[in-house]
């Protein structure tokens, strides 16, 4: 080795940290965060009280609004998603990024982390709500916090699989598209529309692993305050795979 | 010393389509070398492969002795890059995009405000340190890319085209800087403007569709116009090594 290298101290961490903090004031930044806020709070109040019927059912609990969370998630994840390098690709700061002393992963995990930080911003506004059905009544308010940890768990998926998508383009538009679709077959997949087709044409076990795949198998679980081991590990595994298949979509397509 | 910036027989395709054809340089410290060709001759793809953002299809770079492919993080710690077209984080300002980058660069405290306080000189851009980048003209983002590059006192710096979009004061001010910062370092800079040659390069090449067709000083360069050993202008060398027809319509990579 020559002379003239100094090694840095080498500090992963502060990296990830850097740009994770970039990633999240650059939401704040922009009236994005703001739109997105509101647009979230008000769905979710709409999904609660109206569709869910929080009042008639007479229950003290957050089913209502945890049920139709996932399907929030689902068109709302990926558009937070959507820039996280696509916009690196096509402003061409990819190029200034990649050539810093930091590792593809290291910019994957900052970011990713960026937007889970943010949905967590996003499910704090709606905190009110768990107020009111404790003014209400008496809720069981284990459940409701293991609930909201895992709806910020199924936000983690949905953001991983966005990234990945957001990687694949230039285009944010298509990265929402792509990431919405991408999310739909794996909320529907555990869901009789989809497993009674399949049992008609695979085996039960295959029809079966198909459904472990779901997000609201998994999900169903942690609403009624059930953190099990396949949740964990479904989790666990969708996130670190699409984090993976994030960091080869950024190594593959970064020169085009 | 060996050279610190060394490129050994790089090449890189695009389908079928071969940019960057076998070319291999060593860059010892105290060199500016400029980097001239016609549009499409491969200078950038060339430079992004030094950089570590493109991966070769063959040959390799090394900086200060490592390879960038191998050891990127290691090799890109002692690197100083400015991309083609100066890019930066829009929404940013100039002293938050700069704190970013010496975070990036493991520089903390005073370290880091030592750092950036030097580059904002040398380029200049203390009186809008907290503009927001997409609010600024094309110089000045160029000089933002710039201060971004050199903020760490790397021992290579590669500089994409790094007067393009200047006014001649500012072109005069960063050939400046780049003098001033040579002493130690190696210094490769792409241009089409060939008065840069004479004016901060102290060797020249010239690529064309992917290969090297000239390399030698500037007097030398001079040497290889059509006059037959008799000193002709750097344009007319330059028009007579390059061949001019199709060279337009390559993909720009």
């Amino acid at each position: 080795m020559s002379p003239c290298l100094q090694q840095r101290k080498i500090s992963r961490m502060s990296r990830v940290m850097a740009i994770f903090q970039r990633e999240l004031s650059g939401y704040f930044n922009t009236p994005i965060a703001y739109v997105f806020l509101i647009i979230f709070v008000m769905l979710a109040g709409m999904f609660t009280f109206y569709i869910g019927n929080l009042y008639e059912r007479g229950v003290a609990d957050l089913v209502p609004y945890f049920t139709y969370l996932p399907w929030l998630f689902l068109i709302l994840v990926p558009a937070i998603s959507m820039r996280l390098w696509s916009e690196e690709r096509r402003s061409g700061t990819i190029e200034l990024l990649m050539t810093m002393p930091v590792s593809v992963w290291q910019a994957v995990i900052g970011k990713w982390l960026a937007g889970v930080a943010f949905v967590a911003v996003a499910l704090a506004c709606t905190i009110p709500l768990w107020l009111t059905v404790n003014y209400l009544g008496s809720p069981d308010n284990g459940v409701i916090a293991v609930s909201y940890l895992g709806a910020l768990a199924l936000a983690g998926v949905f953001l991983a699989i966005g990234s990945c998508m957001s990687a694949l383009t230039s285009n944010q538009v298509i990265a929402f598209v792509l990431a919405v679709s991408a999310g739909f077959v794996f909320v529907t997949s555990g869901t009789p529309i989809v497993l009674d087709g399949v049992r008609t044409v695979l085996p039960e076990a295959m029809a079966a692993g198909i459904a472990s795949l779901s997000v609201l198998t998994h999900y169903d679980g942690l609403t009624r305050g059930l953190i099990d081991v396949p949740a964990v590990v479904w989790v666990i595994s969708m996130t670190a795979f699409w984090l993976f298949a994030t960091t080869v979509a950024v190594d593959l397509k970064k020169a085009g | 010393m060996s050279a610190l910036l060394e490129l050994n027989s790089l090449v890189k395709r695009f389908q079928s389509f071969t940019a960057v054809n076998g070319i291999s340089l060593e860059v010892p410290a105290g060199e500016v070398l400029g980097f001239l060709g016609p549009n499409g001759a491969g200078k950038s793809t060339t430079m992004k492969m030094a950089a570590g953002f493109l991966t070769p299809d063959g040959g390799s770079a090394h900086i200060c002795g490592v390879d960038v492919a191998a050891q990127p993080e290691l090799a890109r710690q002692n690197l100083g890059y400015l991309p083609e077209g100066a890019p930066a984080y829009g929404e940013m300002s100039v002293a938050a995009f700069l704190k970013f980058c010496a975070r990036l660069r493991d520089l903390s405290g005073a370290d880091a405000r030592d750092a950036i306080a030097r580059a904002v000189e040398r380029t200049e851009l203390g009186g809008v340190l907290e503009q927001p980048i997409e609010t600024m003209s094309k110089g000045f983002k160029r000089r933002v890319g710039l201060a971004q590059a050199i903020l760490h006192e790397p021992k290579v710096l590669i500089l994409d085209e790094p007067t393009d979009g200047l006014d001649p004061n500012q072109k005069h001010h960063v050939r400046q800087l780049i003098r001033d910062m040579s002493a130690d370092r190696a210094i490769v800079i792409s241009t089409h403007i060939l008065e840069e040659v004479d004016a901060v390069c102290s060797r020249a090449v010239i690529i064309d569709r992917g290969s090297i067709v000239a390399d030698g000083t500037a007097a030398e360069l001079r040497k290889l116009g059509p006059g037959k050993g008799k000193t002709s202008s750097l344009e007319e060398a330059f028009r007579h090594v390059t061949v001019p027809a199709a060279t337009e319509d390559q993909p720009h990579v």
